[in-house]
């Protein structure tokens, strides 16, 4: 399967009147997304790409029965249009908006989470199921079905990643853009977990960067409850302290948050982190075929242990026989497109 | 953002939180006058957006006017941590008495407000944190609650025994949440929180800054900018809604969100380069922000080689192609540029760039190491 979203998925597009709803709304339909509706307030009853435009996010959920929302509107409504999806009994909410203020994300995220709801973002790329659905403004073109599940803080930099494992053969399960800012709807760890999970998935690459503890949380995480490979790569190793970096959270503030310390961490939770997006594919390729070999390594929660022994037995096998050579090609970093 | 402690003052004021008297002075003449109304020793109080200005030298004690000119003339035009001294904050020395700390700040991981306090506050609470960390204590507030004022005396309780300085200090807790919270703040900070020989307790510093993403509804405190403390490209970046960070590499880099612009800046270290900038052109992007961008690189003398890399999502690619083509017929760049387009529109965006007819790489790691090899050496 895929985790948050897949063929089931029936998607409305807050703000699809807008230049960014519009044109994100036509490319999620062209990659086969379910959009089902758009809501624009006083928009209602018009159509875009022949795609029913609403009033209310209550008024497009009735008529259409959708699930998801993703959220497109400036920032100064963004916040609102959060509350009013979770009212309208939408589950899966993702928030592409950028600069939304950090005091009313921390009132919002209580309140989806009452509501049994989940956000994803703001100020994130959404995600993208291969060949199921896409929610979001993930390009298409580069993903690639298969066994790799990627979560990344970082939007442009995850599609580095995944055109990285994409050149080499690797596919995707589900790749997720979390977003960098300091309060985010869903974290590493929840994607961590659902990724364990998720039976499609056999591996999982995480893309950090600077600033907060997010990254060493994940690696505890990891350490105790993740039995599938995981590779990683952190951004900024060479920023200097005390500067913000363009994301609210990717700043180093008093010597905590660099990437040797997330770097640590990691390795600490026996994560390799990649020197350049481009090495990913090679060292999840090492890695796969090590844990392969004893799979009996860390085997802290024995029920996902014993489903991993299970899955793993066809998948892999392929390109871990494919390995020494598709890594030669990395090294030059070719790219076929 | 970052605002001035005289500024922070200001806001502290507003909100009903004692500060002592002060005014701010950029000249040793205005120092002599604010201090000789005041007429009392004062403090003369470096502003700069840096910690430590007092174990730098930058904050004194003035035992008249005459001797607040005197440090002023010292003081302003001194380097504090890079940073040149352009204005003091003259106010009144209070007898201190006793030192705490205040302060609250997001805190990440629980997504709320977490207030902290300690009774050891002043100038090495960074040092208690770390090796006394029983002496701080935190809460953590619900941001749909609120801060109860039971909640604020519990942590005033932890600074003092007198049961009058408990309601001041708890007053000035929920004054602080307040502020913290209606103006948009990432931090507010009070160190030290003082009581004076009147058993009085003030807010003898203070320190806000505020989230770059409310300031949109902060017109009063964005109104606070001190444009003179800031690196110059930096403020002509952010006017044409580009994310600049300067550095002082060779290789200019012009990148398309923050991670993978970060990423980039890695790989030239990586690869034996420097990068001279941090510099994110954002999401959806319009051709104009592509030419500022290469604008304010350019004006970087030590720039030898431009670097642009764009994985196009929300991104178009034909629109930065845009850019670039405006950018050299507006400012016909002098040191080679090299382009890596990917993603969204890419073919139509190659089809546009065939007018200026630039290098271009297809992968991260090739765009930067032609960089560095068209950059040359110095």
């Amino acid at each position: 399967m895929s985790i948050f979203i897949n063929k089931k998925t029936k998607l409305i597009v807050q703000g699809i009147t807008g230049r960014d709803g519009s044109f994100h709304a036509k490319q999620m339909k062209e990659y086969g997304t379910h959009v089902v509706a758009g809501v624009t307030p006083g928009k209602g009853g018009t159509k875009i790409n022949s795609i029913p435009v609403f009033n209310t996010v209550e008024d497009a959920v009735k008529a259409t029965g959708a699930n998801a929302s993703v959220i497109y509107v400036p920032p100064a409504f963004a916040i609102d249009a959060i509350y009013e999806a979770v009212d309208a009994g939408i589950k899966t909410v993702v928030c592409i908006t950028e600069g939304l203020p950090a005091n009313d994300m921390m009132k919002v995220y209580p309140y989806v989470r009452e509501n049994g709801a989940r956000l994803i973002g703001p100020n994130c790329p959404g995600l993208i199921s291969p060949d199921q659905s896409k929610v979001g403004i993930m390009p298409g073109s580069i993903v690639k079905k298969g066994g790799v599940g990627v979560v990344s803080r970082s939007g442009t930099l995850t599609y580095e990643a995944i055109w990285a494992l994409t050149c080499e053969g690797m596919g995707q399960s589900t790749c997720i853009g979390i977003g960098g800012d300091q309060v985010i709807g869903t974290n590493f760890i929840d994607c961590l977990e659902a990724f364990q999970a998720d039976n499609s998935t056999k591996a999982i690459v995480m893309i950090g960067e600077i600033g907060g503890s997010d990254e060493e949380e994940a690696a505890k995480f990891i350490k105790k409850n993740v039995t599938k490979p995981v590779v990683s790569f952190i951004a900024g190793q060479t920023a200097p302290p005390g500067k913000r970096m363009g994301h609210a959270g990717a700043i180093i503030s008093g010597g905590s948050g660099t990437a040797a310390d997330k770097i640590k961490a990691l390795n600490k939770a026996g994560v390799p982190v990649a020197g350049s997006p481009t090495e990913i594919p090679g060292l999840l390729k090492d890695l796969m075929k090590k844990s392969k070999a004893k799979p009996a390594n860390k085997a802290a929660v024995k029920k996902a242990a014993a489903k991993k022994t299970t899955a793993k037995k066809t998948a892999p096998k392929k390109s871990a026989a494919k390995k020494p050579a598709a890594k030669k090609t990395t090294a030059k970093g070719k790219k076929k497109k | 953002m970052k605002i001035h402690e005289y500024q922070a003052k200001e806001v502290f004021a507003d909100a009903g939180i004692p500060v002592p008297e002060g005014q701010v002075a950029t000249t040793p003449a205005e120092a002599f006058e604010i201090a000789q109304k005041v007429n009392r020793p004062v403090m003369v109080k470096s502003q700069v957006h840096v910690g430590g200005r007092g174990k730098a030298g930058g904050i004194k004690y003035a035992e008249n006017a005459e001797n607040a000119k005197i440090l002023a003339q010292k003081i302003v035009g001194m380097d504090i941590k890079g940073l040149e001294v352009k204005k003091v904050l003259v106010t009144v020395a209070e007898d201190i008495i006793s030192e705490s700390y205040v302060g609250i700040i997001l805190d990440r991981a629980t997504k709320k407000p977490v207030i902290m306090v300690s009774p050891a506050g002043g100038v090495d609470i960074e040092e208690v944190a770390a090796k006394t960390p029983e002496k701080i204590f935190k809460l953590h507030v619900d941001p749909v609650k609120g801060l109860r004022p039971f909640q604020a005396r519990n942590l005033a309780y932890k600074l003092y025994r007198d049961i009058a300085q408990v309601r001041a200090a708890a007053d000035i807790i929920m004054k602080l949440y307040d502020v913290f919270w209606s103006k948009d703040c990432s931090l507010v900070e009070i160190n030290p929180l003082i009581t004076n020989t009147n058993g009085d307790v003030i807010a003898l510093d203070a320190k806000i800054n505020i989230d770059d993403n409310g300031l949109y509804r902060q017109k009063a405190i964005a109104a606070m900018r001190d444009i003179d403390a800031e690196e110059p490209a930096e403020v002509e970046a952010r006017e044409a809604d580009l994310s600049f960070v300067k550095l002082d590499g060779y290789i200019g880099c012009i990148v398309n969100g923050a991670g993978l612009a970060m990423a980039t800046m890695d790989l030239v270290k990586k690869y034996g380069g420097e990068p001279a900038n941090f510099l994110d052109i954002g999401g959806s992007s319009n051709p104009q922000k592509v030419v500022s961008a290469v604008k304010i690189i350019l004006d970087d003398p030590n720039v030898r080689a431009i670097l642009i890399n764009i994985f196009g999502g929300i991104t178009r690619c034909d629109d930065v192609a845009n850019g670039i083509v405006a950018a050299f017929k507006q400012l016909n760049p002098s040191v080679p540029v090299v382009v890596r387009l990917t993603g969204t529109n890419e073919k139509e965006a190659y089809k546009i760039l065939q007018s200026v007819n630039l290098p271009s790489a297809d992968t991260l790691d090739n765009v930067v190491k032609k960089a560095i090899e068209l950059a040359g050496t110095a």
